[in-house]
């Protein structure tokens, strides 16, 4: 006799389950904190750890919402948001930094391109956002002046 | 963690405040000791077993990190997962519910 009616049900149940980790995994794996980029000590070299040597363009799609002038850098409000299509990451950094990169958001398909986030400024300087849509990066920046820096 | 997620059709704004020192390994003590690097590396949030929001954060994140986000495709009554780990290994997940606005 061959396989029962109940035995099918389960090695199939089991075969799904497995693809379904399966396709799960990799994304799993490669979530890593991205170490080299946050490390940087230099914009530019954090900007091509995260993205690589993909070409940048100045952009007024990405609307940055930071204060002009910021009494304490240890709370510097920024929000980050956007209109345009098929962005899949934002990146925002303070220049003036000892280490540039601040945080990373992944824009999954079900995330909207619209953030905010308190960080911290070291002394007066830009706020600088890079977003990635397709093979472009998208970059805005704003001069926030910092009254007491906040990263002592 | 303190987290306030609120529909509106369809989509979800997510309001966080994770309490956490963020210390950057840079900061110098009473004493004048370095005080180690402790942040928060990775923030996930997910709903229904799909991932909806990941932000990876160095320790230029401001202390007690408090940050906002949207997503799509869930609606009041509906649970959100959100996670964090920091550098040390320390972790946090808790379940939220979302509710109408």
């Amino acid at each position: 006799m061959g396989i029962s009616r109940r035995q099918f049900f389960r090695t199939m149940a089991g075969a799904f389950l497995s693809l379904s980790v399966m396709s799960v995994l990799p994304e799993r794996l490669f979530a890593r904190w991205n170490s080299g980029a946050f490390k940087a000590g230099k914009l530019d070299d954090a900007v091509r750890e995260l993205y690589g040597t993909l070409p940048v363009e100045d952009s007024s799609a990405i609307e940055l919402t930071v204060p002009e002038v910021a009494d304490d850098g240890a709370f510097v409000p920024v929000s980050v948001s956007s209109g345009m299509p098929g962005i899949t990451s934002i990146s925002i950094f303070s220049e003036t930094n000892f280490s540039p990169l601040v945080a990373s958001f992944d824009i999954l398909p079900r995330t909207r391109p619209n953030l905010s986030l308190r960080i911290r400024m070291a002394e007066t300087g830009k706020v600088v956002v890079i977003a990635k849509a397709g093979d472009r990066l998208y970059r805005t920046s704003k001069l926030v002046v910092v009254s007491v820096g906040g990263c002592g | 963690m303190k987290v306030k997620a609120v529909a509106a059709n369809e989509v979800v704004s997510v309001k966080l405040l994770i309490q956490h020192p963020m210390e950057t390994g840079r900061r110098k003590d009473q004493g004048g000791n370095i005080v180690p690097a402790h942040f928060i590396t990775e923030v996930t949030a997910s709903h229904k077993g799909q991932d909806v929001f990941h932000a990876e954060f160095g320790p230029g994140v401001s202390r007690d990190p408090y940050f906002a986000f949207q997503f799509d495709g869930a609606k009041a009554g509906d649970m959100l997962t959100i996670s964090w780990v920091d550098n040390k290994g320390s972790s946090e997940k808790s379940d939220f519910p979302i509710v109408a606005m």
